[in-house]
């Protein structure tokens, strides 16, 4: 039993990163129309940031946690205004195209400069050890990951469906457009948000650093998870991209635990399943 | 009129009469008979690479050029036919006319699979499926035992084709590689040019008209998928047959993705575009090996250039070129 809760940990932390990555996914993919396969790549730029930040600079984890998102925010916003600005009016294919290129040039420059191997990152001092819940050990730090990915996930959430901003927001998914008509700045609108969606992914990258190994690629293998998961969700719902992370982080625990072989493939086979029942994602309202 | 902008541009080219019909079977037969001579000048094995490359990326430029599906796992369908070719070669002894067949007819049973369940959903989704789907492929084939894990299959022996010509010497392998490739073009070409072909356009431009025009709009693009993984799969067999090695490289989304960029950067929805991207980026390839990492960077800013100003990849702009500066 121990190690089927420990497995079922292990799939929520998982799942959690999921969620953070797919949310960001579905807010750019909302209102800027792009998919992001640079999410990865940036996850992993945000994971490598907070390493190099301790190891070079000697910035701790929580200062890291603040100000890694906040870099990989600031190159995604440069990225959108400078290039993927360009794209808009075109289809949406290259916009994932570009984004694909993008990916390469980031993990190949990561790979030049640190090779192929991981690098630990330490777990913070206030975060080390753990607590004994009778069935299971619970680690202090996994914990924290799953606990704050939940608050940013539900803080995001709230964000987007419960405030004035997330209305705007909800209006340029919409119709950016009527909604520029209405004097509302959407080009300087889809620059945040942008830079919102890949601060996320920055943020699970500096979560991830301790858990597991910083490599050039750990965002990559990721990525396409999360676009099953996506796939699975559907991207119209922000609080169906959320759950359905987490859900499948924790069906990949249970296979890692009851037959190990297929862990790697569950989530795909379940897309499998997914699109043959109900195409349009569990939570996705098809076109 | 949309499209691909390289489609435009050899539209335009028609119009203003720079490809003319006779003109066309003149550049083909040029093509053809240099394609003859080729290997007495260059390398046999690099050309080979290059011939299953283009054949891969023309089969991958049916889906993306002429039916608007963008499949971003089209790996899955060059490396499961490599392994299944190199198996039947090596561990069963099959001759490789057999080993070829076997080989392309895997990769289109796993079209008709992967295709069934991907044209279920449209657009941006369509390419993150087919991602997915090659991602599931590609863990597989490191787990399975008979794909050899990391190492891939070594040392697949060539054979005699049809018990007579051993292909162990290089000009017979060319010549039989080169034919292949004609075959799949020519397949493509009649593809497009077919009242097929034409359905499949329409459905690229509108589909919602075509789908009211009373064409089964799904089965038109399964079977484009088909076709295009069929001779996806043709093309990894071949390569297998060549460089008597399959190896996980194949099947990785890097495979996809370079599939993806030969066909933007000689030009989407032309007949020669993916070829000539090939060429291209097979030779990048080959050059660039010395530098190790730098090539990740270089393809994928060669990615970002081409999608952000380069968007007829070179056969558009060569034509864009004749068109403005008539000789």
């Amino acid at each position: 039993m121990q190690a089927l809760y420990g497995q079922l940990l292990v799939g929520l932390i998982n799942g959690s990163f999921y969620a953070l990555l797919s949310l960001g996914l579905a807010v750019i993919f909302g209102l800027v129309n792009v998919v992001n396969f640079a999410h990865g790549a940036l996850y992993m730029t945000g994971a490598f940031l907070a390493w190099l930040g301790l190891s070079e600079l000697g910035i701790g984890y929580w200062p890291a946690l603040l100000l890694s998102p906040l870099a990989v925010g600031v190159l995604g916003m440069v990225v959108e205004r400078t290039m993927l600005r360009r794209l808009y009016q075109l289809d949406n294919l290259y916009g994932l195209l570009f984004t694909f290129g993008l990916t390469l040039i980031i993990e190949g420059l990561f790979h030049h400069a640190y090779g192929n191997s991981g690098s630990s990152y330490p777990v913070p001092e206030a975060l080390q050890g753990g607590t004994n819940l009778g069935f299971m050990y619970l680690p202090r730090y996994r914990a924290w990951v799953v606990l704050v990915s939940l608050v940013v996930c539900f803080g995001s959430w709230f964000v987007i469906e419960r405030t004035r901003l997330g209305a705007y927001l909800r209006a340029g998914t919409e119709n950016p457009r009527l909604l520029q008509a209405f004097g509302v700045n959407v080009p300087l609108m889809m620059t945040l948000t942008f830079g919102f969606g890949v601060a996320l992914a920055g943020f699970a990258g500096v979560m991830a650093a301790p858990i597991y190994q910083v490599s050039p690629s750990m965002g990559s293998s990721l990525i396409i998870v999360v676009f099953a998961v996506v796939v699975v969700g559907g991207m119209g719902s922000i609080l169906g991209s959320i759950l359905t992370g987490l859900g499948l982080g924790l069906v990949e625990g249970l296979t890692k635990y009851f037959y190990p072989p297929a862990a790697a493939t569950v989530i795909f086979a379940i897309m499998a399943v997914v699109l043959l029942l109900r195409p349009a994602g569990l939570f996705g309202r098809e076109t | 009129m949309s499209g691909p902008p390289g489609l435009q541009e050899a539209r335009a080219a028609y119009r203003a009469g720079i490809i003319t019909p006779g003109r066309k079977r003149a550049f083909f037969i040029a093509m053809a008979l240099s394609g003859l001579a080729l290997p007495l000048a260059v390398y046999p094995v690099f050309l080979m690479n290059v011939l299953c490359m283009a054949l891969f990326a023309s089969a991958f430029n049916l889906l993306l050029g002429y039916t608007g599906l963008l499949s971003f796992g089209h790996a899955a369908f060059l490396g499961s036919a490599g392994y299944v070719t190199g198996h039947v070669l090596k561990e069963w002894g099959w001759p490789p006319e057999l080993g070829l067949l076997a080989g392309t007819a895997v990769a289109t049973l796993l079209g008709l699979l992967i295709g069934g369940l991907a044209i279920r959903r449209s657009g941006i989704y369509f390419a993150m499926i087919t991602l997915g789907f090659a991602q599931m492929l590609y863990f597989l084939a490191v787990q399975l035992p008979f794909t050899g894990g990391e190492d891939g299959l070594q040392g697949i022996p060539r054979g005699t084709l049809f018990g007579l010509i051993p292909l162990d010497r290089t000009l017979p392998l060319y010549y039989l590689v080169y034919a292949i490739f004609l075959l799949g073009f020519f397949v493509i070409y009649r593809t497009i040019h077919s009242p097929f072909g034409h359905v499949l356009r329409s459905i690229r431009e509108n589909e919602p008209r075509a789908l009211s025009l009373g064409y089964d709009v799904d089965r038109y693009k399964l079977v484009a998928f088909v076709i295009s993984a069929g001779l996806s799969g043709l093309a990894g067999a071949t390569k297998a047959l060549v460089l008597q090695f399959a190896t996980l490289t194949d099947a990785h989304w890097h495979k996809s993705g370079e599939v993806v960029l030969m066909t933007l950067l000689g030009g989407m929805g032309t007949v020669m575009g993916p070829s000539v991207g090939a060429l291209v980026v097979v030779t990048m390839d080959n050059y660039l090996s010395g530098v190790g990492d730098w090539v990740t960077v270089i393809i994928g800013s060669v990615f970002v250039v081409g999608v952000l100003a380069f968007r007829r990849g070179l056969v558009g702009e060569a034509l864009h070129f004749a068109r403005n500066f008539p000789i």
